[in-house]
């Protein structure tokens, strides 16, 4: 079936080709509540089970490092609502440009992860690999199960804003291009989704695996 | 030649090939490996599932063969167990689970809701590819050795101590979820967004319904798999793991994990087979639905408990005894949607006018078969009864008789029903009809055995067993062998109705759905100009353009007073 | 078009809504603010309450991403619903297999 300017042919309208759109992002983006959500059970049951255990590997991560990337995810959903703005607004240009700030915030996150991964290599934090926690046996290896969770939980938030970043750089391009400041912006509004949604499980991942009893 | 159709509708044009369908559109190969029609990517899956489905029956011809003496004359029990883990990885995520969705679904979703294709045709396509790369990872794994998890792949045996292949076959199994998820996201945005003007909620055809119910289950179920599988691969490759006990891991983690998709997914694999049913009982009974609401609603019931059921798996596992008896519990709720759905096709039976087509005797078998396999299952969700049978062949008896009397049989039905749609071409009769019986009695004698062969204690899983179990493992396998030749048959005759088979008019038989008002085979927009609907579901009274004689059930005395006229 | 329309009216249709960037930019002080409450309130003794703020603080964090960035409340009824059944679901999850943990090892 032909598309018609910005109308794919097996719809009526472009009301009805928007909604389709934006149900369909937010029904995959409840697919990813449920697969992040294994995870969450698996942190649940085990920090109710080894909760001092948890504590004392938690203490190994980077707090401050932490709450700062925290700030810069939310700082990238807020250029990436402007991005969506600017498209609704016919602000080629200026879309462009809270792209960009999207996708370079973004980087910066992921830089830091980096930073932390590569530390907790060094201080021999690595389920698997190199791990040698300090400590009694049995604290030592419930910890072994934190810090697998740890790299299963910001590796998997890791893998979708790699995603993101690669969808945000064919969203500049075709952006650039013109595609998404005329009648058809649901890629815009549909990626803003998925970064937003990227953020909000950030913004559990941190006080669970950074914030646990820290006033000890 | 046998007749064109049991039912002549006057009111449809005579039989004529349509002059352009989406069949004819376009030719070549690549005009069907890049197609965007949901029409050609329900065969393309067609085409897909038979192959996996012939494997998975591979398998399970080689378990029947190795259970017909004790000792076990084929092979060792390593090679045992990777027999049955292969039958239940090939059936379960490569037939079952896509085969009504995936073929039917694809296929009539649009036609019956008015639209002219599902609401993202390229994801529909990628859904075909990503079932077929999954595949290919779990073939690979088989052919390099097999796995010898079972197909539940409990840890921490799948995860750190097994020696076969379950790397390559959790990535496959993965990979092909992600293609039920983007089917189950299709038709739910399709159903809410595309219907066409007229077609409200309670217009949608059971079929519909069904499929929506499978689709929430496809979206909020799905996921929790295909992590839980990343687990298991991450532990295993790794070597970063939460289920390995010498870390303090618990294997019943990855049970609650697993489960809470597994369970679930035996409704994904038999809610769109009471669709099917539903669609052929209502026709073949020329009737209309008995309790269309509560058959719709059932449906949703069912999908929502199905979720809250799952530790019923894990009764003998070590779970809590108090959270034992809520998942018990649960369990008998969920029979409750499952029993409205019965007792309303039972009602639309009574006083119908009853035809015995092909499809009808799948649909009625359907009932019988879902039924055994159904109360069996509250047999199991006892959880004093389960201890003794669970790891039983009883539980192997109760899901094949929902899995195979009832999914397969309902999978069957609807080829058959939509075949003319589908084709534009009729299956000889007759044969159709002797493989459906066919069907019916090889699968009572493999299976029935099995309920008592399970009750006397057979364990599941097991290469060799005591003597005294051999009588009733021969009829088992002597079963399989005429179920076997059963499924043949139809893989034979359709194949041949596709060229020599009768021309198949829009409406054969007669039916009242959107589906039968376009040609058959439909063209490739589904319809020449939107239609505008503004009948009710399965109101065979009301529709003059089906071209049925008045119905000549005997009609109770009217119930106003002598002298006023019986309204109709 | 008039078909559509009605049909339109039926679903509940939502006209796009632009939301003005100071909105935005509030809700993203907001959640910048949330974010060094919630970093500084971890360093305080609260015993099990911590826990329990911190959750509390990401759930408000997530309401108004949900709500503001991601458009919901401006969105249809049924995307509402969609959001709210992805969230029963998990805790669904969550709840029933603690449920099983929880009462494990109950004294008889």
């Amino acid at each position: 079936m032909e598309r018609t300017g910005a109308l794919f042919g097996h719809f009526r309208d472009l009301d009805q080709q928007r909604e389709t759109a934006s149900l369909g992002m937010w029904v995959f983006l409840m697919t990813e509540v449920m697969f992040f959500g294994g995870l969450f059970l698996a942190y649940t049951v085990y920090r109710w089970k080894y909760h001092d255990a948890f504590a004392a590997a938690s203490r190994e991560l980077d707090v401050t490092m932490g709450a700062l990337n925290t700030g810069v995810l939310i700082l990238s959903s807020f250029t990436m609502a402007l991005a969506v703005w600017a498209s609704q607004m016919r602000k080629r240009n200026l879309l462009c440009i809270f792209l960009i700030a999207t996708m370079l915030l973004g980087a910066a996150f992921l830089t830091v992860k980096g930073f932390e991964y590569a530390q907790k290599f060094e201080h021999h934090l690595v389920p698997g690999y190199n791990y040698d926690f300090p400590g009694p046996e049995a604290e030592a290896q419930h910890a072994e199960i934190f810090f697998a969770l740890y790299f299963l939980m910001t590796g998997m938030h890791a893998v979708h804003m790699i995603i993101g970043e690669g969808m945000l750089l064919i969203l500049l391009i075709y952006a650039w291009k013109g595609h998404f400041t005329g009648d058809y912006r649901a890629p815009i509004e549909n990626g803003g989704l998925y970064w937003h949604f990227v953020d909000i499980v950030w913004i559990f991942l941190f006080p669970l695996l950074y914030l646990i009893d820290l006033h000890h | 030649m046998s007749a064109i159709t049991a039912n002549p509708s006057p009111a449809s044009s005579p039989p004529h090939r349509p002059h352009e369908n989406y069949l004819n559109a376009n030719y070549g190969i690549r005009s069907w490996l890049f197609t965007t029609d949901h029409k050609r990517i329900a065969l393309l899956y067609l085409f897909s599932v038979t192959i996996y489905f012939a494997m998975g029956g591979f398998f399970a011809m080689l378990i029947r063969l190795q259970l017909l003496t004790p000792e076990g004359f084929l092979v060792g029990p390593d090679t045992y167990d990777r027999l049955f883990t292969m039958h239940g990885v090939m059936m379960i995520f490569f037939f079952l689970i896509p085969s009504i969705p995936a073929v039917l679904g694809n296929f009539l979703i649009p036609l019956m809701i008015g639209a002219k294709d599902l609401a993202f045709p390229k994801l529909n396509l990628l859904s075909w590819y990503i079932f077929n790369i999954g595949a290919i990872f779990t073939i690979y794994s088989i052919v390099t050795g097999g796995v010898d998890t079972g197909w539940t792949f409990y840890t921490p045996y799948s995860s750190i101590y097994s020696n076969s292949q379950v790397s390559a076959a959790v990535i496959g199994i993965f990979i092909t979820g992600f293609s039920s998820i983007l089917t189950g996201l299709n038709f739910i945005v399709t159903i809410h967004t595309m219907r066409a003007p007229g077609m409200t909620w309670w217009r949608l055809p059971i079929f519909v319904w069904s499929h929506y119910a499978t689709s929430i289950i496809f979206i909020l179920g799905t996921p929790v798999l295909a992590i839980t599988l990343v687990m298991v691969a991450a532990e295993r490759l790794l070597h970063v793991g939460v289920f390995d006990p010498r870390l303090g891991g618990d294997p019943l983690l990855f049970q609650h994990l697993f489960w809470f998709y597994s369970h679930p997914a035996v409704y994904i694999m038999i809610l769109p087979a009471m669709g099917v049913t539903t669609e052929i009982i209502a026709t073949f009974a020329r009737k209309n639905l008995y309790g269309y609401k509560a058959v719709a609603i059932a449906s949703l019931g069912i999908a929502a408990i199905g979720f809250l059921v799952w530790a019923h798996h894990m009764f003998v596992a070590g779970i809590s005894i108090y959270a034992a008896m809520v998942f018990s519990l649960l369990s008998y709720l969920v029979a409750i949607p499952s029993a409205v759905k019965v007792f309303n096709w039972t009602a639309t039976l009574y006083r119908g006018s009853v035809s015995w087509q092909t499809p009808m005797l799948y649909a009625l078998g359907f009932i019988g078969l879902f039924v055994m396999g159904g109360m069996t299952g509250l047999f199991l969700a006892s959880i004093g009864a389960d201890v003794h049978v669970h790891d039983t062949y009883f539980v192997i008896a109760h899901f094949h008789y929902i899995m195979v009397g009832g999914a397969v049989m309902g999978y069957l039905g609807g080829l058959h029903y939509w075949w003319p749609k589908i084709t534009g071409r009729m299956y000889p009769e007759m044969l159709s009809r002797a493989a459906a019986i066919v069907l019916f009695v090889g699968f009572n004698l493999t299976f029935f055995p099995q309920f008592i062969l399970g009750y006397l204690g057979m364990p599941r899983r097991y290469a060799t067993y005591p003597p005294e179990f051999q009588v009733l493992n021969v009829f088992s396998t002597a079963g399989a062998s005429i179920l076997g030749l059963g499924y043949l048959l139809p893989i034979c005759y359709f194949i041949w109705s596709m060229r020599y088979g009768p021309i198949a008019s829009s409406n054969p038989w007669p039916a009242t759905g959107l589906e039968w008002q376009t040609s058959s085979p439909p063209p490739t927009e589904n319809f020449e100009t939107t239609p505008v609907v503004t009948w009710e579901p399965y109101d065979f009274e009301h529709r003059p353009d089906l071209g049925l004689p008045k119905p000549e059930r005997a009609r109770p005395a009217p119930l106003e007073a002598p002298g006023l006229e019986a309204g109709d | 078009m008039q078909d559509s329309q009605e049909h339109a009216a039926r679903e509940q249709h939502a006209p796009e809504h632009i939301v003005p960037i100071k909105t935005y930019a509030l809700i993203c002080a907001t959640l910048l603010v949330l974010t060094f409450v919630t970093y500084s309130v971890a360093f305080v003794d609260l015993g099990p309450l911590n826990v329990v703020v911190a959750i509390v603080i990401a759930c408000v964090k997530a309401t108004l991403v949900v709500l503001f960035f991601m458009h919901a409340a401006y969105a249809p009824r049924r995307t509402r619903l969609v959001i709210l059944a992805g969230i029963v679901w998990m805790f669904l999850l969550l709840g029933l297999t603690l449920a099983d943990y929880l009462t494990r090892f109950l004294p008889r």
